[in-house]
């Protein structure tokens, strides 16, 4: 077995043709080429900072004790007997922290999740109590000892039976959060677990079921997954002065922990430090409140730092990927058109909302696919259950959705005798027309992907099904996001006295490389290096405001700023030097930390400070901000004329061998391609899109968190199986679309989620492609296939 | 409390810890190598991984009293004050690692195979990194980087004096 040559990319150095840019055709020394991160030396080194490996003196280190009932009242908490514990410092429970903070309840959706339970849980594996040490040993031991009593109650773990009418109710009111703009249509409610219903309507449904040849309905299922990062979820406070608190945390959204953690102790902001480092993977699961604000409260409850860190199997009861139900009718034409699609969405948001209610509205609004149909409802639940809260994984909700309407797309395809590339070309939704929501399609490379796809698959070359007991099969699949809208950007470009630079920025470089291509977004305006450049990790008390690392957007709205920023540093020192020269600006160019004249007059940064500070050192601070534009969608119709900056188009295509006698998969070939606008650096561009397809693959295959009676009773990745080197497709390939983007930094869009998106329909149609069975719910585990095969022909085996 | 003595990276050093401190928690709390990474610390994920008398084993799974009098070698030993090691430097020309946080771990398993097997297939590699798992890159630049110094290492072999 070999890795195919294909897979090879541009030597690190390659300067890559620029791509058909619409703005001014510099040549580009910077973005576009393949340089290795920044960090990779730390990296390989092992002396890469990360927040676990940090330890403040007199620190206290916290335990959890979860709760063991999924719906529950408390009855009585006794930690007599952990306290008799010696090296036991303190137990802190729900009612300790409202002594310091008489509303405890966090959430960027809703204030629904209390620091730690406050009269009631909701999930296996809720925060309860936490115990103090200095040593997590004794921590460890005494938080078994803490005796919580619960008066049981009827738990719902179903996402469509917590909807019916007599379901356990959850929450007995919810009270919307109001930080986050796109989420200020949320109301508040009582005596439901529905959080958010979310509706796109456009055209007329019902009308157009009514007039199509045929109509297909079919319910597809996702079972809830879990991030599994491997830096755990970490977070420590101490107090800062008399009046100060710093958190070092491993989180995606230091500018939301802020502010939340801010509003939590009645503070203002400027009394909060929050601060990161890399962290080790984080896909969503670190985003929002997780431990912050825990040890924020201990920490001042206790006057000492506490640091709290997460096992692994503690990150199964912390967050998860959404379960998901969806119910998908189409109507078709004869000629094989679709003319009506209704989709009806059912999010497992688990226990507390977290980010559920974005997840179920912004991927539930593009339910219908990337197609032009001119009658389109989309309805979307996000529903609490009392599962493990559910919030962002890597796509936001996309790939469940595109799990629906790929699969079905192939049923179609294949029940009127269409080609499955050819049926999605039939229906593409291309530039210049209305999406259903009335936002008009621009930038969105969907044809060029579907080539691409069919030129790696040679999908025009007869496929070898096989014969005898292992068959090949051979599928594809297409999807697509729009970037959350609206957020804003906030970067500082900071050009010192030797003209050496430095960005400031509160992106996190969680492994996705936002420092590289910061750094060559900047060093590309500024003329420079980008080796050259630092790159300053988020520190709320040094970095300006960020919305957050999440959704693929860090690219687009934080290059934009950060190339802003550039642009404003390089303007104010030619500013300086054409007074200085007593010439137009427009007549100077920055570049190499020197200005130049056309006239060939030159200022090298020296003369810059003089002229400007009197002495050979200062600071020119250059400063952007971006907030692309937006319309709040109808809240009746889902209608907007603005709903995204951008569409992030995908596609995956798989060859696979599956045994018919034991129901196993073997993937022998993924390809996926993102339409990536241009990639400011390509190699780091194909990396995510491996990574991300690799991921979806464990989700497609084997990932499934298994529960009874809302205990996760495979925590741990001995019983839940994640993608290993031996896991991985022979021919795993990806391939970047590059058309740049209007409004993109130097034409780029986002690419950290869409390698995600269709991985999971395209190997469900190789596998009907090969044998004729058709799976309506994920994982592919060896035994859901074979019970499909044994079940189509008649033989069913023994349920469990 | 037991007292432990290792040879770690060349040096020889001494702690006195509780009898359930593990390998990796004696290396990162008493002796601050936090290269060793701790993931899931039940022997799953690898992270951990370092080299005990020549062989990988996660350090997670070993009680640091197994390792009194042996030889270790964790990841800050690999490379000298100016220079990484081949398996390092191919892992930064190749770009392998993203989060990089199972990184120390992965070279490590490769540098434990790479001297029992100078000229690896890539089935071999597969079989010997399948317990060093990783969330972020889909491994094939890892393969890559490995047969690159593997490569490079029969050419012209490093000697570590520990």
């Amino acid at each position: 077995m070999t890795i195919p040559a294909r897979f090879t990319e541009p030597a690190d150095t390659t300067v890559e043709a620029p791509p058909k840019a619409k703005r001014k055709a510099a040549v580009r020394r910077e973005v576009g080429r393949s340089i290795p991160r920044l960090e990779s030396h730390a990296k390989v080194d092992g002396s890469a900072e990360y927040i676990y490996h940090l330890r403040l003196p007199g620190m206290l280190q916290g335990k959890i004790c979860r709760s063991t009932v999924p719906h529950g009242r408390i009855v009585r908490i006794d930690a007599s007997a952990a306290l008799a514990i010696e090296g036991v410092h303190a137990v802190i429970t729900g009612e300790d922290i409202r002594t310091l903070i008489p509303d405890p309840y966090y959430g960027p959706a809703f204030h629904d999740q209390p620091i730690l339970a406050i009269g009631k849980v909701r999930y296996v594996g809720e925060p309860v109590a936490v115990v103090l040490a200095a040593d997590l040993h004794v921590a460890e031991e005494a938080a078994d000892q803490v005796v919580v009593e619960y008066e049981p109650l009827e738990p719902v773990f179903d996402e469509v039976a917590a909807t019916k009418p007599g379901a356990p109710i959850i929450h007995d009111s919810l009270r919307p959060a109001g930080m986050f703009p796109d989420l200020q249509y949320l109301k508040g409610r009582s005596g439901t677990n529905v959080a958010l219903d979310a509706r796109v309507l456009h055209g007329d449904v019902e009308k157009g079921f009514a007039e199509a040849d045929q109509v297909f309905e079919n319910v597809f299922r996702s079972r809830k997954v879990v991030h599994a990062t491997f830096e755990p979820t970490v977070s420590l406070a101490e107090l800062n002065g008399s009046n100060g608190l710093t958190i070092h945390t491993s989180s995606q959204s230091p500018s939301y922990v802020r502010a939340e953690v801010s509003r939590l102790l009645g503070w203002p902001e400027n009394r909060v430090r929050v601060r990161t480092a890399f962290l080790g993977g984080s896909f969503g699961a670190k985003l929002y409140i997780k431990l912050e604000a825990l040890v924020a409260a201990c920490a001042l409850l206790v006057r000492k730092p506490v640091r709290i860190g997460l096992t692994m199997e503690e990150e199964f009861y912390t967050i998860t990927k959404h379960g998901a139900t969806v119910r998908i009718k189409t109507g078709m034409a004869k000629d094989g058109r679709i003319v009506a699609r209704e989709v009806e969405t059912w999010w497992n948001g688990g226990a507390y909302a977290d980010i559920g209610p974005r997840v179920s509205q912004k991927s539930g609004f593009t339910a219908a696919g990337p197609y032009d149909i001119e009658n389109v409802s989309l309805i979307n639940y996000a529903v609490y259950t009392n599962d493990p809260p559910a919030g962002a994984l890597r796509g936001f909700g996309i790939s469940q959705i595109v799990w629906a309407y790929e699969c079905q797309n192939d049923i179609i395809a294949r029940s009127l005798g269409i080609d499955p590339l050819e049926f999605r070309r039939r229906n593409i939704l291309h530039d210049g027309r209305p999406h259903a929501t009335g936002t008009i399609m621009t930038n969105a490379e969907i044809d060029e992907v579907l080539d691409r796809l069919s030129d790696r698959m040679h999908w025009d070359v007869l496929f070898d099904h096989g014969s005898g007991p292992v068959r090949r099969g051979r599928g594809l699949a297409i999807g697509f996001k729009a970037c959350i809208a609206p957020t804003t950007s906030v970067a500082v470009v900071n050009v010192y006295g030797d003209g050496s630079c430095c960005v400031s920025c509160s992106t996190v470089d969680m492994g996705q490389g936002s420092d590289t291509a910061m750094a060559q977004i900047a060093a590309e305006t500024l003329g420079i290096s980008t080796e050259t450049v630092r790159v300053i990790h988020p520190d709320t008390d040094v970095t300006p405001y960020d919305m957050a690392t999440l959704g693929s957007r860090s690219t687009y709205h934080m290059g934009n700023a950060v190339r802003l920023a550039a642009e404003d540093a390089r303007a104010q020192l030619l500013r300086i030097a054409a007074a200085t020269l007593q010439t137009d600006i427009e007549e100077l160019e920055y570049r190499d930390g020197a200005v130049i004249s056309r006239s060939g007059a030159r200022m090298t940064m020296r003369g810059l400070m003089l002229a400007r500070f009197g002495m050979q050192a200062g600071t020119v601070i250059g400063m952007g901000t971006f907030t692309p534009p937006y319309t709040k969608p109808d809240p009746r119709t889902g209608q907007s004329p603005q709903i995204t900056p951008y569409w992030m188009l995908a596609g995956a295509a798989a060859e696979i061998e599956v045994d018919t006698e034991t129901g196993r998969i073997r993937v022998t070939k993924l390809v996926n391609v993102g339409d990536v606008g241009c990639a400011i650096n390509p190699a780091i561009a194909k990396r995510q899109l491996n990574g991300a397809g690799t991921m979806q693959l464990g989700f497609t295959l084997f990932e499934e968190m298994r529960f009874n009676e809302g205990q996760v009773i495979n925590a741990s990745l001995a019983d839940y199986k994640i993608p290993g080197m031996l896991d991985v497709p022979e021919d795993l390939s990806a391939e970047l679309v590059e058309f740049p983007h209007e409004h993109g930094p130097f034409g780029a869009k986002g690419v950290g989620e869409t390698g995600m998106f269709s991985v999971s329909p395209a190997i469900a149609n190789a596998l009907c492609d090969a044998i004729g069975v058709r799976i309506m719910e994920l994982p592919l585990t060896p035994e859901r296939v074979l019970r499909a095969i044994r079940e189509s022909e008649n033989r069913p085996l023994e349920s469990e | 409390m037991v007292t432990v003595t290792i040879n770690v990276n060349g040096e020889k050093r001494t702690a006195s810890v509780p009898p359930e401190t593990t390998l990796l928690r004696l290396l990162r709390d008493d002796f601050n190598l936090t290269g060793s990474k701790l993931g899931c610390d039940v022997g799953d994920c690898g992270a951990c991984t370092v080299i005990v008398d020549g062989k990988a084993v996660n350090s997670c799974l070993m009680l640091a009293a197994q390792a009194d009098g042996r030889d270790v070698l964790t990841i800050e030993g690999l490379a000298t004050m100016d220079r990484l090691h081949p398996i390092q430097k191919a892992f930064e020309k190749y770009a392998s690692l993203q989060c990089g946080f199972c990184g120390p771990g992965v070279i490590m398993s490769a540098k434990a195979l790479l001297d029992e097997n100078p000229d690896p297939t890539v089935q071999e590699i597969r079989d010997a990194l399948g317990g060093n798992l990783c969330r972020c890159t889909g491994y094939v630049k890892m393969i890559e980087a490995i047969q690159d110094a593997a490569r490079i290492l029969r050419d012209e072999p490093v000697e570590i004096n520990r």
